[in-house]
């Protein structure tokens, strides 16, 4: 193994002195890991996602990783990152489209389990018809599954969010997967100056028995423990216990606000927030709402921006604390069903009006232009 | 062994069930029981909600009282009607889902090999029919062409049982079951050939019908999956409640497909298997 110091998250995150590289997505999730402490990763290829798990596999071959394969298909990687995960060892992952829903009946049992997996989504188009090109729709899907979501506006993003994902997903009040999200291609295959700390240093390890439930490993009481909880039988104990766990889930996902304040900053980011046209928007939709909020500036419209970094937990108070001004709020996005827009409208309760949109999908980049048009709209109402 | 966790502390004596204070006094752990120790000492399955004459219900506590090391052994089933004795089994086990337990296996094994690299953990999987040769069979073959080095067992009932008696690939051609009304169209799936042709360098098929039997093959394939390779136990399970014959015959059942040849009892040991059993079996009880 390659020799490297641990050092405090914060260290690692604030205060190391950072180095700026001009990489592409894929390299910033190949630097994250190597400073991540990993124990295992487990790899599946899918574009726009394989490059950054070769990456991995790199950095495995190098010694930053003790273990590393490839599964069979995407539900058997998860399966086998959930084995790992109850053995005991901080495990990492990533997948995208219809690798994602091909996986899917294993994310609700990541959370049930109180699994602290890590695993980036380089989201892309999911057939039919077939499509590799970039779309957020698997986000919708994920939004339900217990799992914390948090959205990279760029490759700094990217790198950040992975390494803060297992500092906040191994807390023992949370113990949750987390999903870093990140819009495939966009990021994964385009080059961006990120800054990043020394590869001589690595977060602290992971401490299985920190863990709110059993690691299945023999060492560690009660021994007559199952995980997952098995909790079927037909009477009301049964259905409280079940109704419990649930609650517990979700709890333990409100319980990771203050761990994602703590290393995020914040759940989302706001500029101007006094204007009376928001954007509200996450992922690459960020970049070009800077865009056309620039332009839409230089025609003398007051326009500001709300960044979500985390969609779950959603930071609802903070949002409506950030639109609490404005008369319009647009929420431009990167697929067809508008998922955003569904979750910013839950939060602001038709206080303040919704546009939805505009949307582009099926793998067109976004014209700053449509989004201007909408702030235009929204500003001469 | 020292398993110091296991001991309650005294303050909790008296508050823990007294199943579990069993346990820790007299159970299997560390002691490298086999069948004709039943009787002597607290089993690993304490109680459980399978029906009356379950074959599957049989073979898992035979299973269970052959275990060379309950001590590092970690279990990982899959959704069926074994599932339901699992939360009862004194050992730390996994269900996860459905059809997912030898990649959920993968997965742990390679795990503990990391925690504790001087250290056999034995990681055993133990499913139905339906999982292992239907909805899990990639995952199963899978793990046994990576080499992984863990025990698939599969619990035959030759149905999908817990859903009230579908077809599955592991039932007799011509078997009349629910979504197979006309009787099943293709043969018995040859699982033993299949586990073998996939890298297993032990399997056996077995039945309760012959305790000793299905305890040497259970013993061998923990073992040799330790350091050889993968390995596969299949047993003969019947289901008295959904092919609907008297709880008391499902014994007599066995027998009765195992002599008119329509369930073969065999077993397979590479060379490799064979010189590590015969290192290993040199000092130990046969049975
Ligand atoms: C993905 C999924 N599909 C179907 C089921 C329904 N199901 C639960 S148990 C079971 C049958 C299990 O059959 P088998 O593996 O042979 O075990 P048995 O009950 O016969 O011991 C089925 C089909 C499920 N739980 N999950
Ligand atoms: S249905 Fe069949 S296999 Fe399931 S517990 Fe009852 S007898 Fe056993
Ligand atoms: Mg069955």
């Amino acid at each position: 193994m390659i020799e490297q110091r641990v050092v405090a998250p914060e260290y690692l995150f604030n205060e190391a002195e950072r180095e700026e590289q001009f990489i592409t997505g894929s390299e910033a999730v190949r630097e994250a890991i190597k400073r991540a402490n990993v124990d295992m990763a487990i790899s599946y290829p899918i574009t726009p996602q394989s490059e950054s798990m070769h990456l991995v596999g790199d950095i495995y071959a190098e010694g930053y990783i003790k273990e590393y394969f490839r599964g069979e298909n995407e539900f058997a990687v998860m399966s086998s990152v959930a084995g790992a995960a109850m053995g005991g060892v901080r495990v990492f992952t990533a997948t995208g489209g219809p690798g994602t829903l091909r996986a899917f009946e294993a994310f609700p049992t990541w959370a049930g389990a109180r699994l602290p997996v890590v695993c980036a989504f380089m989201t892309r188009g999911i057939n039919s018809p077939l499509s590799i090109q970039p779309d957020t729709l698997e986000m919708a899907y994920m939004l339900d599954t217990g799992i914390i979501m948090l959205h990279a506006e760029n490759s700094q993003d990217l790198y950040d969010m992975i390494l803060q994902a297992f500092m906040i997903a191994e807390k023992p009040d949370v113990h949750i997967p987390v999903g870093v999200f990140v819009d495939g291609f966009f990021i994964t295959h385009t080059r961006d100056r990120v800054k990043i700390a020394p590869p001589d240093l690595k977060l602290p390890p992971y401490n299985p028995y920190s863990a709110p439930v059993p690691v299945m490993d023999m060492e560690n009481p009660p021994i007559r423990q199952m995980r997952d909880p098995f909790v079927m039988k037909s009477n009301f104990i049964s259905y409280a216990a079940h109704a419990s766990w649930q609650q517990e889930i979700l709890a333990a996902a409100e319980r990771s606000r203050r761990h994602i304040a703590h290393y995020l900053g914040n759940l989302l980011e706001a500029e101007n927030e006094t204007a009376p046209v928001m954007i509200v928007a996450s992922g690459t939709a960020v970049s070009q709402s800077r865009e056309a909020i620039e332009s839409a500036r230089q025609e003398g419209l007051d326009v500001g921006l709300v960044k979500l970094k985390s969609l779950r937990p959603f930071p609802t108070e903070e949002l409506k604390a950030m639109t609490a001004n404005a008369k319009a709020v647009i929420v431009p996005e990167f697929n067809r069903v508008g998922w955003l827009a569904r979750e910013v409208r839950a939060a602001l309760e038709a206080k303040v009006k919704v546009v939805g949109g505009p949307r582009v999908f099926g793998g067109m980049t976004m014209p700053p232009d449509l989004i201007l048009d909408e702030i235009r709209r929204c500003a001469n109402e | 062994m020292s398993k110091d966790f296991l001991r309650i502390s005294p303050a909790f004596e008296d508050v823990m069930p007294a199943e579990y204070r069993e346990l820790v006094a007299s159970g299997p752990y560390g002691k490298g029981y086999g069948i004709s120790d039943l009787g002597s000492h607290k089993e690993l399955l304490e109680e459980h909600p399978l029906c009356a004459g379950c074959g599957l219900a049989l073979s898992l506590r035979l299973t269970l009282s052959v275990l060379p090391a309950p001590e590092d052994t970690v279990i990982v089933g899959s959704t069926g009607c074994s599932a339901l004795a699992f939360p009862q089994v004194a050992l730390h086990n996994i269900h996860s889902l459905f059809g997912n337990q030898n990649a959920v296996a993968s997965g742990l094994k390679r795990a503990l090999k990391l925690r504790f690299p001087d250290k056999h953990k034995d990681v055993v999987v133990v499913a139905g029919d339906g999982a292992t040769a239907d909805i899990g069979l990639d995952m199963v073959m899978q793990s046994w062409f990576r080499g992984e080095l863990i025990t698939t067992i599969m619990l035959d009932n030759e149905a999908y049982a817990n859903t009230g008696g579908q077809e599955s690939g592991m039932s007799p051609k011509g078997a009349v079951l629910y979504m197979a009304p006309k009787g099943k169209k293709f043969q018995k799936v040859n699982m033993p050939e299949l586990a073998r042709e996939a890298g297993c360098v032990y399997v056996a098929a077995v039945s309760p019908a012959n305790p000793k039997r299905l305890g040497k093959a259970i013993k061998r394939a923990i073992l040799v999956a330790r350091e050889v390779g993968p390995t596969y136990v299949q047993i003969f399970a019947p289901c008295p409640t959904n092919f609907k014959f008297k709880p008391q015959e499902t014994i007599k059942r066995i027998k009765e497909r195992e002599k008119d040849g329509t369930y073969l009892m065999r077993e397979y040991i590479s060379p490799e298997a064979q010189e590590y059993l015969a290192a290993m079996e040199g000092g130990t009880k046969d049975e």
